[in-house]
């Protein structure tokens, strides 16, 4: 029985792209350590995403405070905003939006980087230099992405509730500390945790899609552009479906 | 050469093999799906000569010296490179072998998010060659300056041109002193005047450093002035062999389309 041409390339597909990760498992532990690319590609991606998941951060803790606060109103229980916001912030709209973000920006800049590395032969005159392409590329990136994730998520999150603070101030008034101690006492270990854990496994999802397209990318500029824009909608689904699996997971080690 | 004693190569592992044979292909087979590209080819390059490959475009030659080189596994055949056959190798001593040999893209390959210095720095550094700062210096200026580009040592890729790039390229691929130099089209794509600057420069290379190199290109110039021997790549195998000028008076019209 003939598959249909589609559903062929898919399975294609996700058998690439698990050799890969295969690929990526068996080399990461391995001498020689790339650290100072590793210490570059930190840099890169993570501290010069700062100012976007900053910005965006704010602005989600900010908006979403001041779209619960009507609901809350009507049930009379506008004193718990704080309480509210965080538990959504910490435990979903965080992680997800900003790991979405960072697909966006990390994941299609890994995917055209390593793209045209392809395309124009870089990656193998890396290969007659000396290097292990795939360990100084791939195998830094990812742990790169893997690494700086979950600290900008903390980030994000934080500024987040910054900008929550802002938003319940703009009608009435609620005091700093007053702010700080509803959000504290209302967060538990078993909502921090849960998000603690997915998040690393967003960046690693962005990191190893985000190489793989590129690392695979079919010649000529086209596929450059192409494979930039398969990794951020790959690892954009990726992080849904973990998210997924991971509040299944949480359910039943019952953290809810 | 402070390159091979850093490299710790001694001086009379230079030369191996019995009549100084550096690089031999046997029996070479690769195929793409149904497409084959190689068949049965066979190559023997002696120290101190100068090899040109010629062949249509799409005859298989980049693939051919990707195989040299390790980055295409053969389906069948023998690659014997410096004494060391290149299928048997690991990784490790794939690299040793690598250091002494180089290669020049045919699409120049210069790493676009380095300048210059540090393209050229590149291959110096990642050969675990331990040289100090102020000898990694020297070795990339002279690199430059045989090439005649010392004032781009700054510059990134993107700022040169097509020519320029061709040189940088070259210059990174000499800056290991290569015993063995395998050129892709060094002088495709340029003006005659640049080309010829080119060739004059590998000639002027293979002198200095005593290398051995296999060049692969159409250019007519190129094959009268570099080439101690010609090599027809015809249907994937070696068609004919000889000097340019037994070549030339050779009259099979698959020979003849490409001296006219
Ligand atoms: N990575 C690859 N995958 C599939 N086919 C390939 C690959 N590389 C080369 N080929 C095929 O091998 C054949 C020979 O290609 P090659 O690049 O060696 O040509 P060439 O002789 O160098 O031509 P040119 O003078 O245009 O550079 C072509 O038919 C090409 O389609
Ligand atoms: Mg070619």
């Amino acid at each position: 029985m003939a598959l249909p041409v589609k559903t062929a390339q898919f399975l294609e597909e996700t058998g690439n792209i698990a050799r890969f990760t295969g690929r990526f498992f068996t080399q990461w532990f391995r001498p020689r350590y790339e650290v100072a690319e590793f210490f570059r590609q930190c840099y890169i991606i993570g501290y010069r995403s700062l100012p976007l998941i900053g910005l965006t951060g704010f602005i989600m803790g900010l908006v979403l405070t001041m779209q619960l606060r009507p609901s809350l109103v009507e049930y009379g229980v506008e004193s718990q905003l704080p309480a509210m916001v965080a538990i959504s912030i910490v435990r979903e709209i965080g992680p997800v939006i900003t790991a979405l973000i960072f697909a966006g920006k990390v994941g299609s800049s890994i995917g055209a980087e390593l793209g045209s590395m392809k395309v124009t032969e870089q990656i193998d005159a890396m290969e007659v230099s000396g290097t292990n392409p795939f360990k100084y590329l791939v195998v830094t990136r990812v742990l790169a992405a893997t690494l700086m994730l979950p600290i900008l998520i903390m980030l994000s999150d934080a500024i987040s509730l910054y900008g929550s603070y802002l938003g319940v101030n703009i009608r009435g008034i609620v005091s700093f500390r007053l702010f700080w101690t509803q959000v504290f006492d209302n967060l538990s270990f078993s909502d921090v945790l849960p998000a603690f854990i997915k998040s690393f496994f967003f960046g690693f999802a962005v990191g190893i899609v985000g190489t793989f397209k590129g690392y695979h990318s079919s010649k000529g500029t086209e596929g450059v552009g192409r494979s930039a824009n398969s990794a951020v909608v790959v690892s954009s689904i990726l992080i849904f479906v973990i998210d997924l699996i991971a509040v299944q997971i949480t359910d039943l080690f019952g953290f809810n | 050469m402070a390159v091979q004693e850093a490299l710790k190569i001694p001086a009379q592992e230079r030369t191996t093999e019995k009549e100084d044979v550096v690089l031999s292909v046997r029996n070479l087979c690769k195929s793409f799906g149904k497409n084959i590209v190689l068949n049965d080819f066979a190559l023997t390059l002696h120290a101190g000569e100068n090899i040109v490959v010629l062949g249509k475009s799409g005859s298989g030659k980049s693939v051919l010296i990707k195989c040299i080189i390790g980055l295409l596994k053969p389906e069948k055949g023998e690659i014997k490179v410096l004494g060391k056959d290149i299928l048997e190798l690991d990784r490790e001593e794939l690299d040793k072998v690598r250091a002494k040999v180089g290669f020049l893209f045919q699409s120049n390959a210069l790493y676009d998010s380095m300048t210059v210095r540090e393209n050229l720095e590149f291959p110096l550094r990642r050969h675990w060659i331990k040289v100090s700062h102020q000898k990694m210096d020297e070795l990339v200026k002279e690199a430059l300056e045989d090439v005649g580009l010392a004032h781009t040592i700054n510059m990134m890729p993107a700022e040169l041109s097509g020519g320029m790039r061709k040189r940088i390229a070259l210059a990174r691929t000499l800056i290991l002193k290569p015993e063995i130099i395998l050129y892709d089209e060094p002088t495709t794509g340029l003006d005659p005047i640049t080309g010829k600057g080119i060739i004059e420069l590998m000639v002027e290379i293979q002198k200095k450093y005593h290398s051995s190199s296999i060049i692969i290109s159409h250019d007519m110039n190129c094959v009268k002035t570099a080439s101690d021997r010609v090599i027809m790549l015809i249907d994937g195998r070696c068609y004919a062999e000889g000097t340019y000028e037994e070549l030339i008076k050779m009259t099979d019209p698959k020979i003849k389309e490409f001296f006219e």
